[in-house]
């Protein structure tokens, strides 16, 4: 089957799919866009968290069939290359980056909450995080990482 | 124009002791590093694995016939199609390739095909037919050790059993405890899941693998001997790997996918599912330990006594040197003479274990930290006490007869710890979310109860008993750039910022170019057992230290100066007893200067038969303190804090350091309360990361961590290996602060709920 | 490879009574948090599917004033119930919904994929039955509405019929307090390993509990409600303590849990037990 979904604000035709692929696996193999990862098949570790329609959901968990009409974002539309946005450079600052496998669903699930909730608590970071598995740092770092963006873009940055 | 370039200089990126950035912190967060799963090719074919869904049986066909007529399969291998050794394996070549007559583990693979989308391997999987005789399957390792039970494999059921001697036998004390502890299976659970391209070169005789591993060189030599090749016709490169931990020392899908590549001549793409990821790498080894102490009435210990189960599954893997790593380690990091210790490594029909994070040090750490405790208790001490009076010091033995040689500032550990200031009790009416259960709103803030519990801990470096496991690396330096090329898998630990600190220190430049990490340089043995700073730190320093005299020498003899006299002063060569000032950049305009260098550690020695010998290299040290809420009703438990001081030698980047300490808190917190493969009957009951829990940033406590830095004089940079320590005291801590909030005699982890409260 | 199959992605609860009609074998796809997870890990392979994202008729709730009830859409997505208003209209169900999963899957999931899938671990359905609710359920042949204990049959088992659509859940407006409760090992984004719902009816003088994950299907405890509007004024006065722990102890009673994987038949009853208890006196019973 094909079809068209938007992408990062472009329209991008599928060509000759398999009914059930998820979201994931169309993104990552068939439009060329790995950023997005996979590490579970079933919503719970947030390696492929997407922006759809404004809301974080697990790409994985979303038919690609399905999200014909939705407004897609993914973690390569958050910055051009070699360029970072707070979030970003906050985790390359902090030490929020070590294998780095959670990080481009981290970034994605932490720019989403930064948007909506411009100054979490740490109970608000840490809950609105639940959802993406780190399983080199602890956390701690990644933290760290979300209170840095969330002071630099309270004092001005993107 | 010196001038001037230093001016026009970029800011330096961090020598050794800076937080640097690491150098792919970048694309990873922007999602543009290439990790394996992401690799791809024209024309690339998906390869999946048939795999056991018998725990042991008899494979009396396989009949492939029908996968093999579905549209888009290129092609079905089993054993049958096996060109070389049949058998693969780090230590003992005892696991096979694909199953031929038997199977003896619940996903030991049997079968591979190749075809044009993931979802036609599924289907040609499901049609290749197996027909399998069952056989009673041997899934407790204390019957495996019962030498009237039949063997499960042709070597037998004991992979191994030592035992260790020391001192007198007899000797005992006012002070006699003793318990049984179990440690459940945890995984690695790495989060990139396994994954592999291989590329056929022109010919159809080579082929080039882009694979997550931990060691790149181990790992051609395993593939090579499956596929009959020429070592050098198996090229490996080192695709981006999202975690290990242990659990990609030993091969999954790399020879299933040569075997696929060779004989389609197409590239072939293979990736694992969680699920799979579950039955295709080892685990932790699952133990049950019987410990004795005897000690004086003050608390000073006399003698340990021990006997280690360690379930191995169904084939060897690495449980040989898991099992020595146990029990030379039984004693803990405290001064024991006398020792009566015997370790056994059983096959099992359960799933391989291997390499996990600690390496067999964690399950006995739980042991012998449980049963401090109880001299504690016995001798009425407090749990920081018993330990300060029996602290290991540089120069003390172990049970092995070994003198412990480094630094062991084991004392100094546990009172910087102590030093740590207690969290704040629970303020009424906490957020729920800061309660055990969090916003499942189970816990009542009257019935949680804190507690605290210590956890120290001793861990060898390096590689043991006799193997020289050494690292290579080259140094290119020219312009002002230096280039690195090694073959450190970078597994995540950060090794590549620290080889870029270590150029930048020793060679005075800011530009350092990493080469693609592959098998074209030497091999710089495993990233595990805590050794890469270590063993490659050196080679990349001593390979740096080459080019440098070699500069120094150029630079000398155009300057009629002795190259003794010249030093590296930032990004300068200066004489030290002049006033030459030449930037390194201008030194080495238009010429090369390069450098390589094996680094090898001390040669180390076998165990006799009475477990005697200097089997380890060096050692490292770690204090734990967990603070812990748990509800008493429902037994459920919040890490609230864990404090820690570690014997790291020398910090040479701190932020990595503390990531390494952090995310190791966090493993041995999550094999403390929450990870466990769960078996029956050999079959996995949790493979999926709904119930393989890992924990999540609301189960991560607060981590209050101190570096005690006493340069190691062995180690080539003064550092010791961190990644190993954060993981093993933490788990007893946490368990002991259970113990203490709760009063109950907790012998086994994972604590489950119901061991709590019911 | 080629394979044939048919995925609508529906505009308007017409256009997906149409497709469910024209294929009753279709997998209904709401959040696609339960089915996906079917398609990726037990690699179920529907023929065809109706996606219900885009339906708005099933993502919109409202408050019927005059019958004291609040309907929501069957598509309604959980971080909706978590918020304002719709927390404050039915807080067992916004703190039920805050249990489910991940922000992630709050953000997809919903009460027409919990009763769809019918699981016994399905984090809203202990709410849906302490709350008596009402499912709505239209076919293209009209519509029909089903206690919600009537809808839940056994494991994974509901009755909802070939070409139905489930389009939403009614459930009353209580006076009196409401509450949600479950254990799990780890502490956010966790399987139930058991869970309850208390909701006091004050005008009703009644209390109302359900378990999640100790049976087949969600728990309605009935012998321990009645026990309790016989031991207690549930309209007025304070239930004892010990009057709250004896409740406590029948609700486990009522459970019917099992040995498995996440946790043991004798933790789940005690567990429940404790929960019902705590959530009694969080009512204000064993003051």
């Amino acid at each position: 089957m094909s079809y068209t979904l938007r992408i990062n604000g472009e329209d991008r035709v599928v060509q000759d799919a398999t009914i059930s692929e998820s979201l994931l696996f169309v993104l990552r193999e068939r439009l060329g866009l790995p950023g997005t990862k996979g590490a579970c098949e079933q919503g719970e570790c947030g390696s492929c968290t997407v922006v759809m329609d404004g809301e974080a959901v697990c790409s994985c968990l979303v038919l690609a069939a399905g999200a014909i009409g939705a407004d897609v974002r993914t973690i390569e539309a958050v910055s051009p290359a070699g360029e970072y946005n707070a979030v970003q450079e906050a985790f390359i600052a902090e030490g929020g980056v070590q294998c780095g496998f959670c990080t481009p669903g981290l970034v994605v699930a932490v720019q989403h909450l930064l948007d909506r909730t411009p100054d979490p608590s740490d109970l608000e970071i840490k809950e609105a995080i639940s959802g993406n598995i780190c399983r080199c740092t602890g956390y701690g770092r990644v933290f760290a990482a979300v209170r840095a963006a969330r002071d630099a873009r309270r004092a001005g940055a993107t | 124009m010196s001038t001037a370039t230093r001016t026009d200089a970029p800011p330096r990126g961090g020598t050794l002791g800076d937080s640097a950035r690491r150098p792919d912190a970048g694309p990873k967060v922007q999602g543009r590093f290439s990790f394996s799963s992401d690799a791809w090719a024209t024309n690339m074919l998906w390869g999946a694995t048939l795999r056991s869904t018998h725990a042991h049986a008899r494979i009396v066909a396989v009949d492939v016939s029908a996968a093999l007529a579905i549209n888009g399969v290129s092609c079905v291998l089993t054993a049958d199609d096996v060109p070389g050794l049949p058998t693969y394996g780090l230590i003992d070549a005892d696991q096979p390739v694909f199953a031929r007559d038997v199977v003896r583990y619940v996903g030991e693979p049997i079968a591979a095909v190749a075809a044009d989308h993931p979802e036609t391997c599924r289907r040609a999987l499901e049609a290749i037919r197996v027909e399998y005789e069952p056989l009673p399957a041997l899934t407790d390792p204390l019957r495996a050790a019962d030498p009237a039970t039949a063997p499960i494999h042709p070597r037998g059921n004991v992979l191994r059993h030592q035992r260790i001697r020391r001192g007198d036998p007899d000797a005992t004390g006012p002070i006699v405890v003793e318990g049984t502890y179990e440690i459940g299976m945890q995984d690695q659970a790495f989060l990139g899941l396994e994954a592999a391209l291989a590329m056929p070169d022109d010919d159809g005789a080579g082929l080039e693998l882009y694979v997550a591993t931990q060691w790149l060189h181990e790992d051609r030599k395993q593939i090579a001997a499956c596929l009959a090749l020429d070592p050098e016709r198996v090229r490996l490169t080192l695709g981006g790997v999202g975690g290990a931990f242990g659990a990609r020392e030993d091969i999954s899908l790399q020879v299933h996918c040569a075997l696929l590549c060779l004989r389609t001549r197409r590239p072939i793409k293979m990736q694992y599912g969680r699920e799979e990821s579950f039955l295709g790498h080892v685990h932790r080894h699952p133990a049950r330990i019987w410990m004795r102490h005897h000690a004086e009435r003050d608390g000073t210990l006399v003698k340990v006594e021990a006997k280690f189960w360690l379930d191995g599954g169904a084939y060897a893997s690495t449980s040989s040197a898991v099992l020595i790593n146990a029990i030379t380690h039984a004693q803990g990091p405290y001064r024991c003479e006398h020792a009566v210790v015997d370790g056994w490594a059983l096959r099992t029909n359960n799933p391989p274990c291997g390499a996990m994070r600690g390496f067999g040090v964690v399950q006995a750490c739980f042991a012998h930290e449980s049963q401090m405790d109880r001299v504690a208790a016995a001798a009425g001490l407090d749990p920081v006490e018993v330990r300060l009076r029996n602290a290991m010091h540089t120069g003390d033995r172990l049970i092995t007869g070994q003198v412990v040689d480094s630094v062991a500032p084991v004392e100094r550990c546990i009172r910087e710890t102590a030093e740590i200031p207690l969290p704040a009790p629970l303020a009424p009416g906490a957020d729920p979310l800061d309660l055990p259960g969090g916003s499942g709103l189970a816990a009542e803030q009257s019935r949680v109860r804190r507690g605290v519990g210590w956890g120290v801990s001793i861990k060898n470096l390096m590689y043991s008993e006799g193997f020289d496991d050494s690292s290579t690396a080259r140094v290119q330096l020219s312009g002002g750039i230096a280039t690195l090329e090694f073959a450190t898998a970078e597994v995540g630990q950060g090794f590549l910022v620290l080889a870029q600190q270590i150029a930048r220190t020793v060679l005075g430049v800011d530009r350092v170019v990493l080469a693609p990490i592959r098998t074209y340089v030497g091999s710089a043995g495993s990233t595990s057992a805590s050794r890469q700073t270590w063993m490659s730190g050196g080679a990349v320093d001593g390979a740096c230290r080459i080019a440098r005299e070699r500069l120094f020498e150029a630079v000398g003899e155009e300057h009629g100066i002795d190259p003794i006299r010249l030093a590296i002063d930032g990004t300068d060569v200066v004489d030290t007893a002049g006033t030459l000032r030449v930037p390194v950049a201008e030194a080495t305009n238009a010429r090369t200067f390069t450098g390589e260098f094996e680094h090898h550690h001390r040669p180390t020695g076998e165990l006799d038969a009475d477990g005697q010998g200097d089997c380890h290299v060096a050692f490292a040290f770690v204090a734990h303190r967990a603070v812990v809420d748990v509800d008493l009703d429902l037994g459920l438990v919040k890490v609230v804090q864990v404090a820690t001081a570690q014997d790291v030698g020398r910090v040479l980047n701190p932020l990595a350091a503390l990531g390494q300490l952090e995310g190791g808190i966090a493993q041995g917190l999550g094999l403390a309360v929450m990870e466990e493969i769960v078996l029956q009957d050999g079959r996995m009951r949790n493979p999926t990361f709904t119930d393989y829990l890992l924990p999540t940033s609301l189960d991560a406590p607060e981590v209050v961590a101190r570096f005690v830095e006493e340069p190691e004089p062995m180690a080539p940079l003064g550092a010791k290996g961190i990644g190993e320590p954060p993981c093993i005291s933490v788990t007893p801590a946490i368990v002991a602060a259970i113990r203490a909030a709760t009063g109950r005699d907790l012998v086994r982890v994972p604590v489950r709920p119901q061991d709590v409260c019911l | 490879m080629t394979t044939t199959g048919v995925v609508v992605v529906a505009d308007s609860l017409d256009e997906a009574l149409e497709a469910a009609a024209r294929h009753p074998d279709a997998v209904l796809l709401q959040g696609g948090t339960d089915v996906m997870v079917e398609v990726n890990i037990h690699h179920r392979r529907p023929g065809a599917y109706v996606a219900l994202r885009r339906v708005a008729e099933l993502r919109r709730w409202h408050v019927d004033e005059e019958a004291r009830t609040v309907t929501i859409g069957a598509g309604v997505p959980y971080g909706d119930m978590e918020r304002e208003p719709l927390r404050g209209l039915v807080p067992a169900l916004a703190e039920a919904a805050r249990t489910v999963g991940s922000p992630q899957i709050r953000a997809a999931g919903s009460l027409g994929g919990n009763l769809g899938t019918c699981s016994p671990a399905g984090d809203a359905l202990p709410v849906l039955s302490a709350l008596d609710a009402i499912v709505h359920l239209r076919s293209r042949e009209g519509s029909r509405d089903v206690a919600v204990h009537d809808f839940m049959r056994g494991v994974k088992r509901n009755d909802r019929r070939p070409g139905e659509i489930i389009t939403a859940v009614t459930l009353p407006l209580l006076r009196g307090w409401q509450g949600y409760a479950k254990v799990g090992v780890r502490n956010a984004m966790v399987i139930s390993a058991a869970s309850a719902c208390l909701a006091w009816d004050r005008d009703a003088g009644a209390v109302r509990v359900a378990l999640g994950a100790v049976g087949p299907t969600v728990i309605r405890c009935r012998e321990a409600e009645a026990w309790l509007a016989g031991a207690a004024d549930l309209r007025g006065a304070a239930v004892p303590a010990a009057t709250a722990t004896e409740f406590g102890r029948r609700v486990g009673l009522e459970a019917r849990p099992i040995d498995d994987h996440r946790s043991t038949a004798a933790y789940r009853r005690h567990a429940v037990a404790v929960l019902a208890e705590r959530l009694l006196r969080r009512g204000g019973g064993g003051a």
